[in-house]
């Protein structure tokens, strides 16, 4: 009976120390998960400034003013476009 | 060894048996309470030492939406929302040295007087400087003062600037859509914050979601019809036409006529959007939308179209509009040179009041009405654009002739470029009318709201080629490697009810005429230039935009690819 009552004992320390364990990689995990959101929201913020960049780059009044000033093109002439076949 | 204790015979008196029994009963009675207090505030009521508990360790914390991106049929990026801080403080708990307000002044760009003024304020809560780049506030962040805080809040970008400003609108400093698209789609484009409760650890840390409040609701993004680089096109060649001409305002509009879409609409004069320091009331009318004009002669085709329609004339019978003046009761009309006897189609190609008013005459002012209310006059067109006006037109039953004549060749009537612009979707297509759309339509109505056969719809868009042929009123109007048809309008403005010498220069067509894509309409407004008709303003805007929309988009020619002499100068630009 006594031996009985050993084992059970183990069993439940046991038992206890493996939950205390669980809960604490639990939260430790939790924590990580967290990191990798505030993450995710950080490289969303830079997205859009990205995005915010490029269409200023883009902007079609700077690209002309570039092909006008720096590349001097010019829109083609009526005579010089040659329509090589229907889209 | 034994201890007597007492040798009082007092106590060795045996005791009443009730003290003894007394005493345990309130000892029991003690405990008793106790358990039930405790009873009553673990079991009954304890929802308010929970609450005290959570109070503890637990955390409501915010989780911010954004706004949803306005984007163009393409996806290019019109506007868009990125975090900015805002420097704000509690006046009493910020000491700062005079150094440090220096420091801090020069980091926020501003005068150190005035963040002294506002920290000398008697509030607890003062915003010393709103939306500054994240990199700024780290900066201030980086001084560690007492009292300073920051907040995140959303900005509104827009990279086109002032291309599309009135297309687009704004947002205000509370992110929410004040013209424009931002407040016709504000609803779809808030988004909503969330909120969520977590136990946080000793150091801050999140260690526990306990449960999500509110799901945070991100705004949706807004695909609009509007081709970025269409507009760039309108806008710039529209702007090229108003400094040329010396112009007060102008407008201009290109609509899909296969789907209702607006490809571009842009008003001029305009503004930035990103820097709104000295916005004037002119500059944000979105005129397309609420300013009406007398249209003038670009009405023309709508009675040509009615008289077809109703059988009363053929596009080769003949009208006297001989010499060049007609007088209506006590009222005379004329024409700007005497044509003498005109078919319908040169009516049209020559622009003659005198021969589209024998027209008008022929019908019931009603009929008149009701092709004008079906082709969309009179009426605003509903697409949720803050201030957006339905023009006038007034009720048949107090038509006098006179009006009716004038009302022919487009004055007494007031209409949007908007509205003139969808109204010549009827000649586009096949006589009927679609409804605009500011957003891509990805599944068009093959058919609209029937205006007129199609048959007349296409005898008038033959007659409309022949304004820009040699001949008609446009001739600078022409495309090369497209057939093009159109209409110019030059209407005298009304100032205090009568016509001053001052014009409304327009110029609405469609091309390619054997399957027509793309209507473009063109307004300006006071052209004090040497040239002040829509032939010479209006139609070379016209030109450049629908050949470069053309050439953008890709469609087939249906015209030999020819230099055109008045063509050649118009597209070869400077």
């Amino acid at each position: 009976m006594a031996k009985l009552n050993l084992i059970l004992l183990a069993a439940v320390v046991i038992c206890a120390l493996a939950t205390v364990a669980s809960n604490h990689r639990a939260r430790k995990l939790f924590i990580e998960f967290e990191n990798e959101q505030k993450r995710m929201r950080d490289l969303e913020v830079e997205w859009s400034q990205l995005q915010l960049e490029q269409s200023t780059w883009a902007n079609h009044s700077r690209v002309e003013k570039i092909a006008r000033d720096k590349l001097t093109m010019h829109p083609p002439v009526a005579g010089h476009i040659v329509s090589v076949g229907q889209p | 060894m034994k201890v007597k204790f007492s040798h009082s015979p007092l106590l060795g008196q045996p005791l009443p048996a009730w003290r003894s029994r007394l005493v345990l009963i309130l000892l029991l009675l003690g405990f008793a309470t106790l358990a039930g207090r405790s009873l009553f505030l673990q079991g009954f009521n304890n929802e308010f030492l929970i609450k005290k508990g959570e109070s503890r360790y637990e955390r409501v914390i915010e989780i911010s939406a954004t706004r949803g991106r306005i984007l163009d049929r393409n996806g290019d990026v019109l506007a868009i929302s990125t975090p900015v801080k805002s420097i704000w403080a509690i006046p009493e708990d910020t000491q700062l040295t005079p150094a440090q307000a220096r420091e801090l002044a020069a980091l926020l760009e501003m005068d150190v007087r005035e963040l002294n003024h506002k920290l000398a304020a008697e509030k607890d809560f003062v915003f010393i400087k709103r939306q500054i780049s994240p990199e700024q506030a780290d900066r201030v962040a980086a001084l560690n003062l007492a009292g300073i805080h920051q907040q995140r809040e959303y900005r509104r970008y827009y990279p086109a600037g002032e291309v599309m400003s009135h297309l687009i609108g704004f947002t205000g400093v509370d992110d929410a859509g004040q013209e424009g698209v931002e407040l016709a789609l504000n609803a779809q484009l808030t988004g909503k914050n969330g909120s969520r409760r977590v136990i946080k650890d000793r150091r801050g840390q999140i260690v526990e979601d306990v449960e999500s409040i509110n799901q945070p609701v991100e705004g949706k993004d807004v695909t609009l019809a509007i081709d970025a680089k269409i507009q760039y096109l309108a806008y710039s060649h529209l702007k090229q036409a108003v400094t040329e001409n010396k112009a007060k305002a102008g407008g201009i509009v290109v609509l899909d006529a296969r789907t209702g879409e607006v490809l571009a609409l842009a008003n001029l004069p305009t503004y930035n959007p990103n820097n709104r320091v000295r916005l004037a009331g002119a500059q944000l009318r979105n005129r397309a939308f609420t300013d009406t004009f007398e249209p003038g002669s670009t009405m023309k085709p709508f009675t040509a179209a009615l008289a077809l329609d109703k059988g009363k004339f053929r596009f080769d019978t003949q009208i006297q509009t001989s010499p060049g003046r007609l007088t209506i009761g006590t009222a005379t009309i004329s024409d700007a040179h005497a044509h003498g006897m005109l078919t319908v189609a040169q009516v049209i190609q020559k622009s003659s009041n005198i021969g589209v008013s024998k027209m008008a005459l022929s019908m019931a002012p009603e009929t008149m009405w009701t092709m004008f209310d079906s082709a969309g006059f009179g009426h605003p067109l509903k697409l949720g654009f803050p201030g957006e006006v339905g023009g006038r037109l007034r009720p048949f039953k107090n038509w006098r002739p006179i009006e009716q004549a004038t009302m022919s060749y487009g004055h007494g009537i007031s209409v949007t470029l908007i509205q003139l612009a969808r109204a010549y979707m009827a000649f586009a297509r096949e006589g009927d009318l679609l409804p605009l759309s500011l957003t891509r339509v990805d599944n068009a109505p093959t058919a609209g709201q029937q205006v007129f056969s199609g048959q007349t719809a296409r005898e008038v868009r033959s007659m409309l080629q022949m304004v820009v042929e040699p001949g008609g009123t446009a001739p600078k109007a022409q495309i090369s490697g497209y057939r093009v048809a159109g209409k110019t309008g030059t209407a005298n403005k009304l100032e205090g009810g009568y016509y001053a010498d001052k014009f409304v220069a327009s110029f609405v067509g469609f091309a390619p005429v054997s399957d027509p894509r793309l209507i473009v309409a063109v307004m300006v407004d006071e052209p004090s230039g040497a040239k002040h008709f829509g032939g010479d303003v209006a139609a070379p805007v016209f030109a450049q935009v629908m050949a470069g929309c053309l050439r953008t988009l890709g469609v087939a020619s249906d015209a030999p690819l020819k230099p055109l002499d008045v063509v050649a100068a118009a597209v070869e630009e400077p």
